[in-house]
Parts: C-alpha cells; sequence; structure tokens
C-alpha cells in the first residue's frame, strides 16, 4: 500500500536539492548565540525562519528555545527592516532582560540590503532604556554556505565583538564547534582535570540541556558570559576543532586568513594567541592530537584518568574487532564530524565507502585524504550531496552500516541496514544532545555502538539467534 | 505583567473578569517569540498532504529543509509528499535571478518521479529577486502537460493563515479541470482533514457506512485528480476550518456546493458530523445508519472511557493549538474525561471562535491569541494546569515545568478524530497526566 520513491539509477543530474544533508546559515548562528549566557539571538526575517529554527532545534534538544523574530511584513521588506529591528530589541529587552542580543539575518533582510549594525548603532544612541545589554550580530543570508557556515559566522562575531587584547594570561581558548551538550560537558571535564583555566565558546551545554526547572526561565541558566569571551585575546593558546570550518569556497563570501574567518583565526592574527586547530578529537588519533597539544600548552602529562580511559578504549578495540573489519560504511552529516568520523571507523578497519555532506567547502575529500593516509584514496567523499544522492548511491553499493544523524533513517529502512546515530540532528530518538562524540570516553560509546550495531544486525538475521557472541 | 508585551494586552483576557472582546487576526509583535510560522509555513501544510503531487520549494534551502516529512499526514500509495525538493538557491541566482535553475529543477523532477501534478512554493527571497515564477510554471506545464500551480507564498506577504488563502487558491485552480466526471448520489468533499496518522481513512469508514460517497478529500490522503473531480460533490465537509474555509466558499459561488463546518474531535462533535450529513441529504435511511453507527460504536467507548476518566476527574487542562475550532472540540472533548480547561488559545483563531470559546469556559479560564512561551508558561503556572495540549513547540515548556503534555497538532502521529481517537486521546492524556514521573518535580 505504500509504495517507496523511485531509485534513480541513470547518473542524471539534478537541479534541485534533494532531502538537503545541510541547514540554513542562520541556524547554525542561532545555536552558537545560544552558547553565550544571557544571550536572546534575534532572527532578522519572516517569522516562519525563527519558527521553524526553533521546532527543529526543539525537536533535537528537547528544551525550550527561544528565538526571538522581527517578524518582517511586506512594509518592512520595501522600506527597510529599521522599524522592525527596533522594536524587536525592545521587546526582547523588555520581555527577557538579556545580558546580550545577539542578530542573525537571514536571505530576505540581507537581499535587501538592511544594515543590522547601524540599526543597532542607532538603537543605542537613540534609547532612553538603562543598562543596555552587549548586542552582536551575525550575516548569515541563508544562501551562502549551509548552517555550519552560520555557526562559524556566529562564534567569529562574537569573537570580534567582545574579545579584548592585553597581557598574556595562563588560560586558554576553546572553540568546539557544532557540538553535542553532553561532549561540552565531557571537554570541560577534561580541561578542569588539566589544570586549566579556559574560556568555552560557544558553550550551550546547559543553555540547550537545563535541569528541570521549578519556574519558567526566560533565558536558561548558563553558556559563556561575555566578561570571559573579552579575555580571549589574551590567552595563552585556543583550540579549535574542525579544519574545514567555514573555509567555504564555494559558499559566496571570500574566505582567506587575514580576512579571519575563525573566531581562533581571528585572535591569532589579531592578538598573537596560537591557534592549535584540529580535527575533532573522536578516534583513538585524533584525541591523542587534541591530548598532545594540551600537554604542550600546560606543560603537564594527562591525568592518570584519561590515560586508563584510553586504554580501555584500546582495549575494547581489541574485543571488538573481528565483528567490524572489513564492513562497509556510508558516513555524512556535516564536514567536520564526516571527517572526523571517518578517521574514528578507519582506524578501527570499517571501510568508508562514502563519506557525503551538504557541505560546499570542495575540501572534503583532501581533508579525508590527509587524515586517513592509507586508505583515504579509496573513499569517496562528496560534497554538496543530499539524502536522495546518498539513497541511489547506497541502492547500488549496499553498506552494512550507516553512520550519522537520523535523518537517514529512511534509507536504512529502505536497505535493512542498521544505524548509528550520532551528530545532529537526532529528531527520531530520545537523548540526542547526550550523545558523547568526543574523546576517549565518546570514542568508547560510538565503538561500543558500532560493534553492537554489527552483532545485533547479524543476530536478527540469523534463523536462530545466538545468546553469545 | 512584566511577563506580556505591552502590544498584547488586548490579545489576551480572563473569562468572567475581561469584558472586552479579544484582539486578534493581527501580525505578531516584532521581537516576540510567536508560536506562529509564516505564509509560506501556511500555504506548505495545506498542500503538502497531495501525496501524488511534486512540492518545490523556491528559495535557499532553509524552507525545504525544515519542511521535510515533518507531517503525519500518511498516503495510501505515493509518497512524493515525504520528499522535500528545493531550488536551493545561491548567491549567484540571487542576482542573477533563479529561474533557469527553477526551470531546470522542475523539468528534471517531472522526468523522474512523474507526479501528476506540481506546486512551486514561492518563498521570501523569490519574492524580492523578482523570478516570474508564474510564468516558469506556465512553461513548464506546456511542456511537460502536467499541471505545475505557482504558490506565491513568501514569507512576509501577511500571516501564516494568509498562507492557507494562497494555497486554497491553489487547489481551486485543479477543481474543475475533470470535466467528464459525474459523482454518484450523497458525494461528498471532506476539507482540511489532513489523514494524521490514517484518520482520513476512519472518517471515510464512517461515512461509507452511511452510504455516503467521498469524492475528494481535498488533502488528507489527497491526489491530483480527486480534487480535479471536487466541483461535482453534493457538500463539502470542512473541518480545519481556519485553512479551508476560503476554498469552501469559493466552491459555493462558483459551483452551488454547501458547506458546513464540523470537528471530528470528541464524541459530540463527531456524531454532530455524521448526523449533520444525513440531515442534509433529507435521508432517514442515513439517519437510522448514522444513529447505528454511533451507537455501536459508543457501547465500545464509554467504558472503555471511564476508567480513564475516573482518574482523571477534576484535572486542569491547557491548551494552545494552531486553530481556534480545533480548540474549541477539544474543550468538549476534556470535558468528557472530566478535566477542565482553563488556558485556551490559538495562533489564529477569529473573533467568533473566541466568543464561542468565551462562552463555553469557566470563569477564570484565561483565553489567548498567538501567544508565546513566556506567556504561555505564566498560564500554565497561574492557573496550575496538569496537562497542557499544544504542538512540538510547547512539549519542552510542558516538560519543563513538570506537567503532561498531549501533541495535537499536525506533526502527530497518534490518530485522535473520530471514536477511536478519542480513545487514543484519553489514553494518552491518562499516561501523561498520571504518570509517577511527575513526583520528582513538584
Amino acid at each position: 500500500m505504500f509504495e517507496n520513491a523511485p531509485i534513480i539509477k541513470s547518473t542524471k543530474e539534478f537541479t534541485a536539492t534533494r532531502n538537503a544533508c545541510k541547514l540554513c546559515a542562520p541556524l547554525g548562528a542561532s545555536v552558537a548565540f545560544k552558547g553565550i549566557r544571557g544571550c536572546v539571538p534575534i532572527i532578522h526575517g519572516s517569522q516562519g525562519c525563527s519558527t521553524y529554527i526553533r521546532r527543529y532545534l526543539i525537536s533535537h534538544f528537547k528544551e525550550p528555545v527561544d528565538i526571538a523574530s522581527s517578524n518582517f511584513t511586506e512594509e518592512a521588506t520595501i522600506f527597510g527592516g529599521a522599524a522592525n529591528c527596533h522594536a524587536a530589541i525592545t521587546n526582547v529587552i523588555g520581555q527577557y532582560k538579556p545580558e546580550v542580543v545577539a542578530m542573525t539575518t537571514t536571505c530576505l533582510s540581507e537581499t535587501i540590503g538592511d544594515d543590522v549594525k547601524m540599526y543597532i548603532h542607532d538603537f543605542q544612541k537613540d534609547s532612553q532604556l538603562k543598562d543596555l545589554p552587549r548586542f552582536v550580530t551575525a550575516s548569515t543570508p541563508s544562501y551562502q554556505g549551509s548552517h555550519m557556515d552560520g555557526f562559524h559566522e556566529a562564534v567569529s562575531s562574537a569573537v570580534k565583538a567582545f574579545a579584548k587584547g592585553g597581557d598574556k594570561g595562563t588560560h586558554i581558548n576553546i572553540f568546539p564547534g557544532f557540538v553535542s551538550t553532553e561532549d561540552l560537558r565531557q571537554l570541560k571535564y577534561l580541561l578542569s582535570d588539566f589544570g586549566f583555566q579556559f574560556v568555552m565558546l560557544p558553550d550551550y551545554s546547559e543553555t540547550l540541556d537545563n535541569p528541570i526547572w521549578e519556574s519558567y526561565k526566560r533565558i536558561p541558566e548558563g553558556g559563556t558570559p561575555v566578561s570571559a569571551i573579552e579575555t580571549c585575546g589574551s590567552a595563552a593558546a585556543s583550540i579549535e576543532f574542525g579544519t574545514i570550518l567555514n573555509y567555504g569556497a564555494l559558499s559566496g563570501r571570500v574566505k582567506n586568513s587575514r580576512l579571519s574567518s575563525t573566531g581562533a583565526n581571528y585572535l591569532e592574527n589579531e592578538f598573537g594567541v596560537k591557534n592549535y586547530r584540529m580535527p575533532l578529537p573522536i578516534g583513538v588519533k585524533n584525541t591523542d592530537r587534541f591530548v598532545k597539544a594540551l600537554e604542550e600548552i600546560s606543560g603537564k602529562e594527562m591525568p592518570l584518568r584519561y590515560m586508563t580511559e584510553r586504554g580501555r578504549l584500546i582495549d575494547s578495540y581489541a574485543d571488538g574487532h573481528k565483528y567490524i573489519f572489513g564492513k562497509k560504511a556510508v558516513v555524512y552529516g556535516e564536514e567536520d564530524f564526516v571527517v572526523a568520523m571517518t578517521t574514528f571507523l578507519d582506524e578501527i578497519g570499517i571501510e568508508v565507502i562514502l563519506a557525503a555532506t551538504g557541505g560546499e567547502s570542495g575540501r572534503l575529500a583532501d581533508e579525508i585524504k590527509a587524515n586517513c593516509p592509507e586508505r583515504g584514496e579509496q573513499i569517496l567523499a562528496k560534497n554538496m550531496f543530499d539524502y536522495e544522492k546518498i539513497r541511489e548511491w547506497c541502492i547500488d553499493n549496499k553498506p552494512d552500516l550507516f553512520v550519522g544523524n537520523s535523518k537517514a533513517y529512511y534509507i536504512a529502512r529502505e536497505l535493512d541496514v542498521p544505524i548509528v546515530r550520532c551528530g545532529f540532528p537526532i529528531h527520531d530518538r530520545i537523548g540526542g544532545q547526550r550523545i558523547k562524540h568526543l574523546g576517549y570516553a565518546g570514542t568508547q560509546d560510538l565503538f561500543d555502538q558500532v560493534v553492537n550495531a554489527m552483532i545485533q544486525y547479524k543476530q536478527d538475521h540469523s534463523p536462530v539467534g545466538y545468546k553469545y557472541m | 505583567m512584566d511577563a506580556f508585551i505591552n502590544d498584547r494586552k488586548n490579545q489576551i483576557l480572563t473569562k468572567g473578569k475581561d469584558d472586552a472582546t479579544i484582539a486578534c487576526g493581527k501580525a505578531s509583535v516584532a521581537g516576540s517569540v510567536s508560536q506562529r510560522a509564516c505564509v509560506f509555513c501556511g500555504s506548505r501544510v495545506v498542500l503538502y498532504p497531495i501525496a501524488d503531487a511534486l512540492h518545490l520549494i523556491h528559495g535557499p534551502v532553509g524552507c525545504a529543509a525544515y519542511t521535510w516529512d515533518i507531517r503525519g499526514a500518511l498516503s495510501s500509495g505515493p509518497q512524493i509528499h515525504r520528499l522535500s525538493f528545493t531550488t536551493d538557491l545561491k548567491e549567484k541566482e540571487v542576482v542573477f535571478g533563479g529561474e533557469e535553475r527553477l526551470y531546470k529543477a522542475l523539468i528534471s523532477l517531472i522526468e523522474t518521479y512523474k507526479p501528476k501534478g506540481a506546486f512551486v512554493y514561492a518563498t521570501c527571497i523569490v519574492g524580492v529577486i523578482g523570478d516570474d515564477v508564474e510564468a516558469v510554471c506556465r512553461r513548464v506545464t506546456r511542456e511537460t502537460g502536467i499541471d505545475v500551480i505557482p504558490v506565491m507564498s513568501e514569507g512576509f506577504n501577511g500571516t501564516k493563515k494568509d498562507g492557507y488563502k494562497i494555497a486554497c487558491g491553489a487547489l481551486a485552480k485543479l477543481i474543475g479541470t475533470d470535466t467528464t466526471y459525474e459523482a454518484p448520489e450523497y458525494s461528498i468533499n471532506i476539507l482540511g482533514d489532513f489523514n494524521l496518522a490514517g484518520e482520513l481513512w476512519m472518517l471515510a469508514e464512517y461515512y461509507k457506512k452511511m452510504g455516503v460517497n467521498l469524492v475528494g478529500a481535498m488533502t488528507g490522503d489527497g491526489r491530483i485528480d480527486d480534487i480535479r473531480k471536487a466541483h461535482k460533490a453534493h457538500l463539502n465537509i470542512v473541518q480545519c476550518s481556519g485553512s479551508m474555509i476560503g476554498l469552501a466558499k469559493e466552491m459555493k459561488e462558483k459551483y452551488g456546493i454547501p458547506f458546513m463546518k464540523v470537528s471530528y474531535f470528541g464524541i459530540e462533535d463527531m456524531s454532530d458530523a455524521l448526523y449533520e450529513v444525513a440531515k442534509f441529504f433529507k435521508s432517514d435511511e442515513m439517519m437510522e445508519k448514522a444513529r447505528t453507527l454511533v451507537k455501536e460504536e459508543l457501547s465500545v467507548l464509554l467504558p472503555a472511557l471511564a476508567q480513564y476518566r475516573q482518574k482523571l476527574e477534576g484535572k486542569k487542562a491547557a491548551i494552545y493549538v494552531g486553530g481556534a475550532f480545533k480548540a474549541i472540540s477539544l474543550v468538549k472533548a476534556l470535558r468528557l474525561i472530566g478535566m477542565k480547561t482553563v488556558v485556551v488559545g490559538s495562533q489564529t483563531g477569529n473573533v467568533d471562535d473566541y466568543n464561542l470559546l468565551k462562552e463555553m469556559c469557566d470563569d477564570g479560564t484565561i483565553i489567548v491569541d498567538d501567544s508565546n512561551p513566556n506567556e504561555l508558561s505564566e498560564f500554565v503556572k497561574q492557573t496550575g494546569a496538569d496537562l497542557f495540549i499544544g504542538g512540538v513547540k510547547e512539549r519542552p515548556i510542558a516538560y519543563k515545568l513538570g506537567l503532561g503534555f498531549c501533541d495535537h497538532n499536525h506533526e502527530r502521529k497518534e490518530a485522535l478524530a473520530g471514536y477511536e481517537g478519542m480513545l487514543n486521546f484519553a489514553k494518552e492524556v491518562y499516561a501523561s497526566v498520571c504518570s509517577p514521573v511527575w513526583q520528582f518535580m513538584k
């Protein structure tokens, strides 16, 4: 009775994107801004942008996600959004009493040429209100790049808006990228155990994953305080996860290191804060790289607890290797996530046959080759892919496993292939925001899941269902 | 009262305290975290369940990505509606125009998916850059032989309600294009049921038992060819009146088809929806069949409901949903299981809806138009609600504050219409309100 969509066997090029493997820039910016303490993001555009993005994030984080909209009307579209921008800020201040107002643009406001920075300047100049919040803006037209470009744009905007120079301190900056709230917490534990004072930007570990409330909190607790961001310029070093970041060659923006695309990049150029840029620490190799950087910066050895964690992880690699060796996996999602996840699967003996992303950097293949030197050449890496392209490819090259967010579930179901859910978004399970990916502990969780997915598949498809491995 | 934006005061009233009529139908205040969406959203949700049509969203990636397979609308056959197609505009098109890209996208998609028709949704940016979407649609219609219908739903061009009107306009273009069809006697169209979790199939079954023929369920399990024939039906039955009443009125004017507003939620409204049809057709036999059907259904349902009622008696509910007509049914349905409504509101209600709500509800009930998380959380706290009925965006508010929640919007995957649906509703409310987990949150 229910039909599946047709499978296209031809190599036809579709002009349309079919089930996009990416989201738009204001979503990424909103997430990043949610990681600043006391911040209320305002999306400057039509109401739908804010509502859809809230809905999308709520489905993943299972938390209230208050993002205001400047509610464009036809009039604003024709005559400019200054009045709406002004009213939106006034109402947000009145209702939320925020410490920070973060305004992120949309395709609509960008195209009509709204100068949000000027609007805010005028607002600050004319306002009779006492104790105005701090302001930050990000330019995020949705026709430039994906949600990841928006995310990194917001982070760099916040750094550019607030960071100051000064005498070098001993604290470090950490730019974790778009990872789970649990990942952020794990990173904080690790850095604290190392004895670091640090500034993590963004830090939505609490704002998007709060405990139960007695009464509604207009602004959830947590987030990086502006006062902390101000000290970024005097940090001893920055650690930035991701090697592709927002260096999208096709995103339309001119991006080179001189223009300081990322926050860490800016701090390095402007204040001489050394930036350790590396892939997300997923897998032993990538995590070792991260730990090595921490050791170098601190001059201390990794705390014993993490040595043991690492040891246990490698021990489990031995326990589980047989069930996964040579299995074929498809990895998909945002670019830096795909690079790190591919590296991890590669190091445990799983053949990634397709690494796909809706991202547009054009750098995915090179980064995968760089991080998987032995098998990297054989991995088909695809930028600007969508889920229907993944689906059609998989029909002919049936993988044993999907690794990525929940959006490929329909393909996995059709092909009867297990899916290990990780990354963003997780819309069809509880706990997506609590998935651990990073560090030895995160890798441990992922490894167990991958191996168990393979064992379960075998078990489910066995005529008798063995009770031992 | 600092929880509320000043400009919104006349959109909130408390029964028994405020005499004024509620203000509604206004654009949301800038800076509010409104639970509403935009014009595009309004059009998209209405047309979404037409399953053998191609739905192409002309704009940058977001609008399509956020509406990919979010509804619970089921199709008994093709599933093209569950795919998310977009022209995924880039800066180049924004500068030089996206018509060529739209044309190419349509041609390749139509060749591949062979849909019976196509809807092209224009989003904000398309309205600004001025792509002639209508001309591209005409050209593709000519070249492919299928109807490619422009849906000019730029997000900024009004409210979600305006999007409904635009969707109705798109449907109106199809209606009446099958000139050979003749409907059997006692033929109806169902408007504004979206076949969430297969609800339409239950309703169609009820009507079939009464001897009523369904020509087209305009958008629930929708098919292009059925919509073409819809002008031949003898009666339009409108459920989600907020979205479809415009079309019903137009069909009355153009084709002389009368319409009636109904609701399928709760025993009273569901039964009325059946009786009214029998009355309309002036058939005693049909009325008798309807009575038998209702009797049979109730003989199963009422005893099953009793146990839930016992547990839920006296509990308080807050309702905040898209359409006010649904809210009205919910107040009655809740009463049936012993619950009292203490807050009720909608995104798009009109004055009549709110007046009716005011009449129905007890003193002290808060009635609200176009609310936001701040207000809603304040209301549930003030009134001590045990249950919140709403959509995805309201769910975390309820859970965060430690009260039960029932999803009653277009994303739900549980059938809540009809008699079977009433039982599902009671079960779900009971499961949430009476769960032991709340003991840790009070």
